[in-house]
């Protein structure tokens, strides 16, 4: 049913080149026609060569034909767009369904058996859906390779869908400007065979096997990075958008509570409030709000194993 | 009549009034005066607003930090696009060349209501004294685009509420201004001006006061309501308080979709008094002039959806949207053919104006036939929110009516000044001009064809190349602006006394000297004949 013989990165390439290059095509002839024919009556009526201007008033019969033919022209340009749109609105029963969360900013994939990603992995020749979700303001999920593009708006589930057909990695970029890192706010997208994806699916495992138990607090950095932690906190001591875990372990600083500055000594229940409650206390220096709770998202068992990790990393 | 001819009235710049120096200006209800105080207030903004873009060009001209921090980037195009779009396109060619213009052109001797004209004015200047102080107070900039998206614009700790009421009192100076045109065309027509021997300018702006009267306080409630729910938590678009981002964007576009063509209808109007001026012709197909103007007018407020085609509606709506674009794009198309229609068969002067005005078709072409590629479906989805949408903009909004701007500027200043500019200086800045133009916006064509998102501060190396050339086409651009300006301003005031009709055009502001005498017409004139006879020539 779905062919994977084209040579196009998804299904919707060839109808975007169809409307893009049927306009484009069209658009090119009429403009140069017209500036050439400007061009010309330029040169022959002009006042040096010709003295005296015909008197003309109009022409109802041109009038008439210049504006059916364009009206003409409009109405097949209409109907090539929504030849290539159409099914973009309406996804298919079968394939796979994942999660898209996107917030203030990175995307984060939720694949149907639990499996979580910060990489968008999918399988060649499958309709692949995308249930998009945002926990904060509005994003959009661009595929430029894929021709797609979906906004996402928070308090809304939205689907988009594509069949990626060729392997490889493409760029996935929000399209919809959402603060101070925006231009960041991308991931890369995986599209592989089926079989090396059932592979890479079905290994839950996978999470286990790369954390090396033995390592203190590996198994809380890579929580944090497939929450995408990192896009707002660094590890090195840099400022990005929110206080850095470089040192933070024990550390005592001032906070912002209800308007008062507090002094606070950074410890479990600390850490824990900050994941769930993040806006209650804001330390000193830094933005309101910018920040959501990730209640029901991370779980207080990881919340001990990011400790774990947040107590390497002391100076 | 005759005790007149020995003593002429001073013109509108020489007279003395009850105010000396300044307040002579800002304190004058005179149409001419008070359209001055418009040119100088949207110069200024003009080119604060053209230095921002160019040090944004500055910041992408390479990936990576370039000149300044996200932060300044994000809040730079946020303030380059509010003082654009509310500052000076929307007022543009109205607020000038209207003021300055529209009575003479119709035979009056002022507008209907001069204190709610000068009233405009300053309704004007202080939209844009709070735009500026929330540049300055509270937590920093505000940082969230001239479109206010919510649910950002409530996020954000940048400073939105000054700049949201700045936008809200601006869109009133516009409705009064709006109001004060229909009334002042509607009962001030000179006897024997019937509906359709009115020049097509007055024509265009009339189109454009109904937009500016009917679609600007949609725009203003709906600030209102931003402004409602960020100081008292009423939810009407935030979704955490229960509200919808979607209604907050189709109430934003209801009204600034018609805001294009607020900025576009004038700018066609100039276009079409110097086309046949220096054609020496009649305006090819009056009545289907007249008629596109109407039908953009009115066609222009159902296509808001246009704008959201990738934000979430039902399908319908989507293709009744997309249908609707593509046949607001018809009235266009047959302004177009009627200019060309115009020169065929004239006998051409070739002066700067004239020069303008081909620029002008040939970049609004452009804009007008990538709107096209937007406005179909499938191309929409890709195109959406990228550079394309950008380029696009800035060939309609910049390209049609910056074009338009200068054109008229040229083809009116030896009315408004009484004097003649430095041609060979004039061309210079327009060659420059249009070089720059096209080097800045066409490779955005292709960086958006490629994928690059708009409002992006950093990019992909692969977007590297288009965005140098662009850049390179920024400082272009403005050395052509620069040469344009200078040479207006220097001309203003050492320049060549101009004569009453220098380039033999046939509507009634030539007939009047240069500059006019403050009260217009010493006699309302009786009109017999329609705007553009050449016919006795």
């Amino acid at each position: 049913m779905y062919s994977t013989t084209g040579i196009e990165a998804s299904n919707f390439v060839s109808s975007f080149d169809t409307a893009f290059f049927s306009v484009i095509g069209i658009s090119i002839l009429l403009l140069v026609g017209i500036t050439v024919l400007m061009l010309y009556f330029v040169f022959k009526y002009n006042r040096k060569k010709n003295k005296v201007a015909e008197h003309i008033e109009g022409n109802t019969k041109l009038e008439i034909i210049w504006t059916i033919i364009p009206t003409l022209l409009a109405l097949g340009m209409f109907y090539f767009g929504w030849a290539g749109w159409h099914p973009m609105k309406n996804p298919p029963k079968d394939g796979i369904t994942i999660t898209t969360i996107a917030r203030m900013w990175n995307f984060s994939y939720l694949y149907e058996n639990g499996k979580q990603s910060a990489e968008l992995v999918v399988p060649v020749g499958m309709p692949v859906k995308l249930k998009l979700i945002s926990v904060d303001v509005l994003h959009s999920v661009f595929i430029p390779a894929f021709r797609v593009k979906e906004d996402i708006i928070p308090g809304r589930e939205k689907i988009m869908w594509f069949i990626p057909q060729k392997a490889g990695v493409y760029d996935l970029y929000c399209a919809e400007y959402c603060g101070l890192q925006h231009s960041y706010m991308s991931s890369d997208l995986r599209a592989i065979p089926q079989e090396e994806f059932d592979k890479w699916y079905t290994d839950t495992t996978a999470l286990a096997s790369t954390v090396d138990e033995s390592v203190p607090g590996a198994a809380g950095f890579v929580i944090m990075k497939t929450q995408g932690c990192n896009a707002c906190h660094s590890s090195d001591g840099s400022k990005i958008i929110g206080p850095s875990y470089l040192g933070l372990w024990g550390k005592q600083h001032i906070v912002v509570r209800d308007g008062q500055d507090v002094l606070v000594t950074v410890d479990s229940a600390y850490i824990r409030k900050s994941i769930y409650e993040p806006n209650a206390e804001i330390v000193k220096g830094y933005q309101k709000g910018l920040m959501q709770s990730y209640d029901k998202v991370i779980s207080e068992d990881d919340i001990s194993k990011i400790i774990d990790y947040l107590k390497t990393l002391e100076e | 009549m005759s005790s007149h001819s020995s003593s002429p009235e001073p013109s509108y710049i020489e007279y003395q009034g009850k105010y000396k120096g300044i307040f002579a200006w800002i304190l004058s209800t005179d149409h001419k005066r008070i359209g001055m105080l418009y040119l100088y207030s949207i110069m200024t903004f003009f080119i604060i607003g053209a230095v921002l873009g160019l040090l944004m060009k500055f910041e992408l001209i390479a990936p990576g930090k370039t000149v300044m921090e996200p932060q300044t980037y994000n809040a730079f195009f946020t303030l380059h696009g509010i003082l654009m779009i509310f500052a000076v396109v929307i007022p543009g060619l109205p607020a000038v060349f209207g003021n300055f213009l529209l009575p003479i052109m119709i035979g009056a001797k002022d507008v209907a209501f001069p204190r709610l004209n000068l009233f405009s004015w300053y309704v004007y200047v202080l939209g844009i004294i709070l735009v500026v102080i929330s540049q300055f107070a509270g937590e920093g900039p505000p940082d969230t685009g001239w479109t206010f998206y919510a649910p950002y614009s409530f996020r954000t700790a940048g400073n939105m509420l000054p700049a949201v009421l700045g936008a809200f009192v601006l869109g009133f100076s516009s409705i009064l201004t709006g109001l004060n045109f229909i009334v002042t065309m509607h009962r001030m027509r000179a006897p024997g001006m019937g509906w359709f021997k009115m020049p097509l300018f007055p024509w265009t702006l009339y189109g454009t006061a109904w937009i500016q009267l009917l679609a600007t306080p949609v725009v203003g409630v709906t600030l209102l309501m931003v402004v409602a729910e960020r100081t008292l938590n009423i939810g009407f678009f935030d979704p955490s308080l229960g509200g919808d981002p979607i209604l907050y964007q189709h109430l934003f576009w209801i009204y600034s979709h018609p805001a294009v063509y607020i900025m576009i209808l004038p700018a066609m109007g100039a276009i079409s008094e110097i086309i046949p001026t220096f054609s020496r012709k009649s305006i090819f197909g009056y009545k289907f002039m007249v008629a596109s103007t109407l039908a953009i007018a009115f066609v222009g407020y159902f296509v808001w959806g246009h704008h959201m085609f990738t934000s979430g509606m039902s399908g319908t709506a989507l293709y009744t949207f997309s249908i609707l674009t593509f046949l607001v794009a018809i009235p266009s198309a047959i302004k177009v053919f009627n200019w060309i229609s115009t020169m065929h068969k004239g006998s051409i002067d070739m002066q700067t104006p004239f020069y303008w005005a081909m620029a002008f078709i040939f970049v609004f072409m452009v804009g007008g036939f990538t709107g096209l590629v937007l406005g179909s479906l499938a191309a929409n989805v890709h195109l959406h929110n990228t550079h394309f949408v950008v380029a696009h903009f800035h060939f309609i909004v910049f390209g049609g009516t910056g074009f338009a701007f200068f054109a008229a500027m040229h083809y009116w200043f030896p009315k408004i000044y009484g004097r003649m500019y430095d041609t060979r200086w004039a061309n210079t800045g327009l060659i420059l001009f249009f070089i720059g133009f096209i080097t800045l916006y066409m490779p955005m064509f292709y960086l958006g064809y490629m994928g690059m998102p708009r409002r992006y501060y950093d990019y992909d190396e692969v977007f590297h190349g288009g965005n140098i050339i662009s850049s390179m086409g920024a400082w272009v651009l403005i050395a052509g602006v620069a040469v344009i300006i200078i040479n207006l301003f220097r001309s203003a005031k050492h320049g060549p006394k101009a004569v009453a009709d220098p380039w033999g055009g046939k509507t009634l502001e030539w007939t009047v000297p240069s500059p006019p005498p403050v009260e217009n017409f010493e006699e309302i004139p009786t009109v017999t004949k329609g705007p553009y006879d050449y016919s006795q020539d």
